[in-house]
């Protein structure tokens, strides 16, 4: 990549724990994009990780990946998210009370949800089709994952994908600010004539956060718009530069370490 | 204790998931089970009492026939043992409890019972599944279903008998081979697909022996010796061809091409392994392998199409020492979906033909699930539609993979299996499911056609032992040798890998079973998915299976390698089987195959005068073959692993491109691009034609992609039918002659390849009268090419108002076997063909000008001929062009065939202004012209002459679509 520099020292950058295991797919993809934003990650399966809960410290960041874990069996993150309450509830409760940031992406998300660390559920799409398609996103709140960004195209690829809330968890969702993302119509579907909400997701939410913030779910997918080479516009006009608009929401959560300066691996 | 778990949704209630589960938990423990198995959110559940969901008229309850793989219950036993932390020691058998999953289907609105029955068999596939209806009065007074488990009880049998073949005369010697051994009560196992002859030289080798083979002996020849697994047909000689097609025309084909190539020869690893394998760059090497799975897609469509996926998935992974699958592709030749025809594989007509709809639904589901849960993109693919494929369906199934060309300081694509080494099988059990596939596809498809052969796949299991395998034992260094299970199972993987080292000695009883009561020869051959054979040294072992047990997978040593030439077997003690290697594998005879002349006669017709244009190019566009199938690429996730560079759909328009492109290394800005091409009608006509067109073809789109001639190698896939009868061999001759040519032509190596031989069914029609069906010969050749820099891959759509629109090549009058002509009803006899001299020389200037980046579009002219090519281009880019067709360089007498010939050799290409001049320049050694411009008024219009074709562009799309959005 040309214009990522990696400026950081190894040891000081922040880092990062990418689950895999179980039928999770997305982890290597993760990791990646982590190290290109300049942080340091490690994928770790989960059963090294309940054989071992005390690496959790080490970590500023938890990343649940997507993938297809347990095949969606019994429903889409309820294994896994089982599995993870079943063994390390505790070393959750403890990581999620520092200042550290937690992210789930698309399977991610629903495993999130069925941990009971976000809000609401994935339910199946409303047309009950497996979709692969890219979305517009409007930020819609400050967490630090989202900090600058505005707008945001990324694609989506899920066959739960369907947010689903009761109206008063909905109202206190929105009291706290916890929705981070909606879908838009913005300039993919503009190009590719599609409609906005790919899913039928209650007030076309796409994404919800902790009320602080540090912890964000998301059904669309910011590492598979990690490059420009990956939006389906980028053959109309190859003259952009070489990272993809989604990179940001990586680069977001390295920046949150490093700007903080004194914590114990994020120094700059 | 059995109960049933209920879970229902909060919102809809059209169907419910049923767990039944026998166990020796408390009761108060199945409160705490239902809470694991529902996401309180969206669903709520109930114990041992019905779920109020109102008034209803009946249910369908849809579960799993008794064996066969229930995936969802295997994750609920697993989140079960973890709930209670039951079990920490996968390996270990645990038959205290068992989860078995249902899904109740809810009909609301008053039905009567012969409707809600109909309804039921639409819902569930007999073979595989059980449906069990109950009206709402039912309900009422039970307040329950049944409970009743499907468990697995296997009749006692004797473990091992011997087959008296020393006696037998050549009419029951020629039964056996067909039908199968007898067992006491006087039925037949199934297919062994062994000819006479076959049969014979078994019967002369076991005399020599002074004993009778034993069943698990018999059925083990059988395996390997299949056509299946020997390719017979492509090993034997035919007419003067002494060494046979395969080695003198494809592998024949490959050494010269390579020779030729000397220092630039890409090609590592050819026709030796589970896949091909070619350079990547410095680092890596990139493999690739097609399969069809048609005769289980048939039968099961879904379970199939799923097992065809990770099938080959699995030959990746067990490409050299095991190589990460990094895309997958697919191809589907299907009956008409509106074709309401029935057909029965019995004469008494009780087992019907799944319709062509249902069909192509369960395959298009199979490779949605296989792929998307497997976390492979799948990226590549096509569907073609023809009556002939109605009875027995096509199903390709690809997938390409990722190796370090270094692993453990050796080089990854050797690998041996070392005398001494255990044998280890890693992953899923075995169960009945999967017996006689490699023998039953090796024949045609009738009544006798086995059950036991559809098999349903889990690829979460797969993935789980893929991960471990190739993403930490293999950099461990914990094997010396790897291959995958598949047709013929471990009695065809272990006796592969065996020619390693020299022999093996199998202890059979070590192998883990779904369910006991199987018997040795059921072991031996089964076909259960989700399985690999390793070669560990013993030193390793414990370090691999402990890596094993910490990821979830399962690993047993059931033999060991040995030095001496033999496959020997034991059970519990006792020796079954012991079969010399070389007889084994070189004891099948030879037998010479003649072949004649098919006899063809076709016709060019006489068109119509005074006939719309417009209307004609509306109604091709609109045709199954060539308009889009968004409906299949979009739900294939085709950008996990994010690697998508060119997409399976392209443009404002969202077109399917030809070729699609990749970044298989997130740090390598090299991509990686995928074609393939078929023209089964071609073959109408010649098949000769046919191999070359594809060939042509397929090249052609690779390198308007981006790819590069000096980078390309192709794959061959032969699907044939009625491979006894000497003019379908000729044929088979004729097209083999044309992939030596054209490959040499192009120097594109073929780098591995499949065949099919005998995709033929024989059955009866609704009065019971006897039809045979055969699909048409098809090859399917794909390709894939390496481009040094993604950057400048191109898709196929105009971009640009203004762009001036270039035909590359020549267009003659060869409509012969198009899609135009099937379109009115014609084969016709003027056939495209590809001239090789002038096409390599397009394709080379293409390269050059899309390596120099001149050029903004570019689509390779195929089905439907230029007017299609133009009308895609337009509708991808949502963009107008005004066409002159009166100069087309060529030889054409027709308007009909300067707009719909399939001539081969040609592009449609756009340019901007401003690189023109550039780009006529480059182009001044080929026959080109420039047809016009891209416009700004959203009009579609051609003329010759005079102006005869002129079409919105909103209408072409619509057109396009219009096949797609009535599927989805």
């Amino acid at each position: 990549m040309k214009n990522i520099k990696h400026i950081r020292q190894e040891e000081c950058k922040p880092r990062v724990i990418v689950l895999s295991g179980y039928g999770l797919n997305c982890e290597e993809e993760t990791k990646y994009a982590f190290e290109l934003a300049g942080g340091m990650a490690d994928i770790v399966h989960i059963n090294d990780l309940i054989k071992n809960p005390k690496i959790l410290s080490n970590y500023q960041i938890l990343a649940f990946p997507g993938g297809f874990s347990y095949g969606d069996d019994t429903g889409s993150g309820k294994a896994f998210a089982n599995k993870f309450i079943n063994h390390l509830k505790k070393e959750l409760a403890e990581f999620l009370s520092r200042d550290t940031l937690a992210i789930g992406i698309c399977n991610g998300f629903q495993i999130m949800t069925n941990l009971g660390i976000l809000p609401g559920g994935l339910a199946h799409n409303k047309n009950g089709m497996y979709l692969d398609r890219w979305v517009d996103l409007e930020i819609k709140n400050n967490s630090p994952w989202l900090k600058g960004i505005k707008k945001l195209s990324v694609p989506i690829a899920h066959g739960e994908g369907n947010f689903t809330i009761a109206p008063d968890e909905y109202k206190k969702m929105l009291k706290n600010k916890q929705i981070a993302l909606v879908y838009v119509k913005g300039e993919i579907c503009k190009f590719q004539a599609l409609e906005k909400n790919p899913n039928g997701a209650m007030h076309d939410i796409a994404g919800v956060s902790t009320y602080n913030g540090r912890v964000l779910g998301l059904m669309p997918h910011p590492e598979r718009a990690m490059f420009s080479h990956q939006n389906p516009m980028w053959q109309n006009n190859k003259k952009v530069p070489d990272e993809g608009a989604g990179l940001q929401i990586f680069i977001n959560a390295i920046n949150y370490f490093s700007a903080k300066g004194g914590s114990a691996f994020g120094g700059k | 204790m059995i109960s049933r778990i209920y879970v229902v949704s909060n919102k809809k209630i059209d169907y419910i998931n049923s767990y039944l589960i026998s166990h020796e938990f408390n009761n108060s423990d199945v409160p705490k089970i239902a809470e694991a198995l529902t996401n309180p959110i969206l669903e709520k559940f109930s114990i041992n009492i019905f779920p109020d969901i109102g008034r209803f008229s009946h249910i369908i309850e849809i579960g799993f026939k008794p064996g066969v793989t229930d995936n969802v219950g295997t994750t609920a036993k697993e989140t079960i043992n973890d709930l209670f932390h039951l079990n920490s020691n996968i390996g270990l058998q645990t038959f205290e409890f068992s989860v078995y999953t249902s899904i109740i289907f809810v009909i609301k609105n008053r039905t009567s019972l012969v409707e809600v029955k109909r309804i039921a068999l639409a819902l569930h596939n007999p073979l595989i599944e059980r449906s069990f209806i109950a009206s709402y009065d039912y309900i009422k007074k039970n307040r329950d279903l049944p409970l009743k488990v499907p468990l697995v009880i296997l009749q006692k049998n004797i473990p091992v008998i011997k087959v008296e073949l020393s006696k037998t005369n050549d009419t029951e010697l020629e039964k056996i081979g067909k039908d199968g051994i007898m067992d006491a009560d006087g039925t037949r196992r199934g297919p062994l697909a062994l000819n006479l002859a076959s049969m014979k030289a078994i019967q002369q080798h076991f005399i020599k022996l002074k004993r009778e083979p034993t069943d698990i002996e018999l059925e083990s020849l059988a395996q390997t010796w299949s056509e299946h697994c020997k390719h017979t047909i492509f090993a034997n000689p035919i007419d003067d061809i002494k060494d046979g097609l395969y080695k003198t025309y494809i592998k024949g084909a490959t050494n010269v091409i390579r020779k030729k190539m000397g220092k630039k020869d890409f090609c590592v690893s050819v026709f030796s392994d589970n896949a091909g394998g070619i350079i990547f760059d410095d680092d890596y090497l990139i493999a690739h392998k097609v399969e069809t799975h048609n005769s289980p897609s048939a039968l099961d469509p879904f379970g199939g199409a799923i097992t065809g996926i990770v099938g080959v998935n699995r030959d990746i992974i067990g490409f050299g020492m095991g190589a990460k699958p990094v895309a997958n592709v697919y191809g589907f030749c299907f009956g008409n979906p509106q074709d309401k025809k029935k057909f029965f594989k019995d004469k008494t007509l009780n087992q019907e033909m799944l319709s062509p709809r249902r069909i192509m639904d369960g395959v298009i589901k199979g490779i949605n699930v296989g792929g998307n849960c497997s976390g492979i993109p799948t990226l590549s693919g096509f569907v073609k539609f023809d009556d002939r494929y109605r009875a027995k369906p096509l199903v390709f199934a690809g997938t390409v993979g990722l190796i370090p060309r270094i692993v453990n300081n050796k080089q990854s694509h050797l690998k041996s299996a070392k005398a001494g080494d255990f044998i280890v099988v890693v992953g899923g059990r075995v169960g009945l499911d999967g017996i006689h596939g490699a023998t039953f596809s090796s024949v045609a498809m009738d009544s006798n056609s086995p059950a036991t052969a559809v098999q349903i796949g889990d690829p979460i299991t797969q993935k789980k032992l893929s991960d471990a395998i190739i993403k930490e034992a293999r950099d461990m260094n914990l094997y010396n040798s790897i291959t995958d299970d598949g047709a013929g199972g471990i009695s065809c993987s272990v006796a592969e890998m065996a020619k390693e080292c020299g022999g093996a000695e199998v202890t059979l009883e070590k192998v883990p079973l779904k369910y006991p009561g199987l018997r040795p020869w059921e072991i031996w051959i089964s076909e259960s998915q989700e399985r690999m054979t390793l070669s560990i040294p013993p030193a390793k072992w414990n370090t691999f299976q402990k890596l094993m047990v910490s990821r979830g997978v399962e690993a047993m040593v059931i033999g060991k390698f040995t030095n001496r030439p033999k496959c020997v077997v034991t059970f519990n003690g006792k020796e079954i089987m012991n079969i010399r290697m070389d007889f084994l594998h070189d004891g099948l005879p030879k037998h010479i195959l003649e072949t004649s002349p098919p006899v063809r006669e076709h016709y060019e017709p006489i068109l119509k005068k005074n006939k719309s244009y417009t209307k004609l190019l509306e109604n091709l566009l609109k045709q199954k073959n060539i308009s889009g199938f968004s409906f299949i690429s979009q739900q294939y996730d085709h950008e996990v692993q994010a690697s998508s560079v060119l997409k399976p759909l392209s443009g404002m328009g969202r077109i399917n491109t030809d070729a699609q492109v990749f970044k298989p290394v997130l740090s390598s800005d090299k991509g990686v691009v995928l074609s393939s091409a078929l023209y089964p009608s071609y073959g109408d006509i010649s098949t000769y034609h046919m191999a070359a067109g594809a060939i042509d073809t397929v090249i052609r789109n690779t390198v308007c992609a981006g790819g590069t001639l000096k980078k390309l190698a192709i794959l061959d896939n032969f699907c044939w039918c009625s491979s006894y009868d000497k003019t379908r061999l000729r044929e088979l001759v004729d097209s083999l002659k044309a992939c030596y040519e054209y490959s040499v032509g192009y120097g594109t190596p073929f780098i591995s390849g499949k065949d099919s031989m005998f995709n033929d069914f024989r059955g009866f029609d609704e009065k019971g009268n006897p039809v045979a069906i055969s699909v048409p010969p098809t090859l399917l050749i794909s390709a894939i090419s390496i481009m040094p820099d993604l950057h400048k891959s191109v898709s196929p759509e105009f971009k640009n108002i203004g762009d001036n629109i270039y035909l590359l090549g020549e267009t003659h009058d060869e409509l012969g076997g198009g899609e135009y002509y099937k379109m009115l009803g014609f084969v016709g006899n003027n056939v495209p063909k590809v001239n090789l001299n002038k096409n390599l020389k397009t394709y080379l200037v293409l390269e050059k000008a899309i390596q120099n980046e001149l050029i903004s579009s570019a689509l390779s002219v195929s089905s439907g001929g230029l007017g299609i090519a133009l009308a895609k281009a337009s509708l991808g880019g949502m963009l107008g062009c005004q066409i002159s067709i009166k100069n087309l360089p060529g030889s054409t007498s027709s308007t009909d065939a300067k707009l719909f010939s399939e001539s081969q050799g040609r592009i449609l290409v756009s340019v901007s202004p401003k690189n023109s001049p550039t780009f006529e320049k480059i182009m001044k050694e080929i026959s080109y012209i420039n047809l016009g411009k891209t416009t700004n008024n959203g009009k579609f219009i051609i003329s010759n002459k005079t102006k005869i074709v002129e079409i919105s562009v909103k209408k072409l799309h619509t057109l396009y679509h219009n096949f797609s959005k009535k599927m989805q």
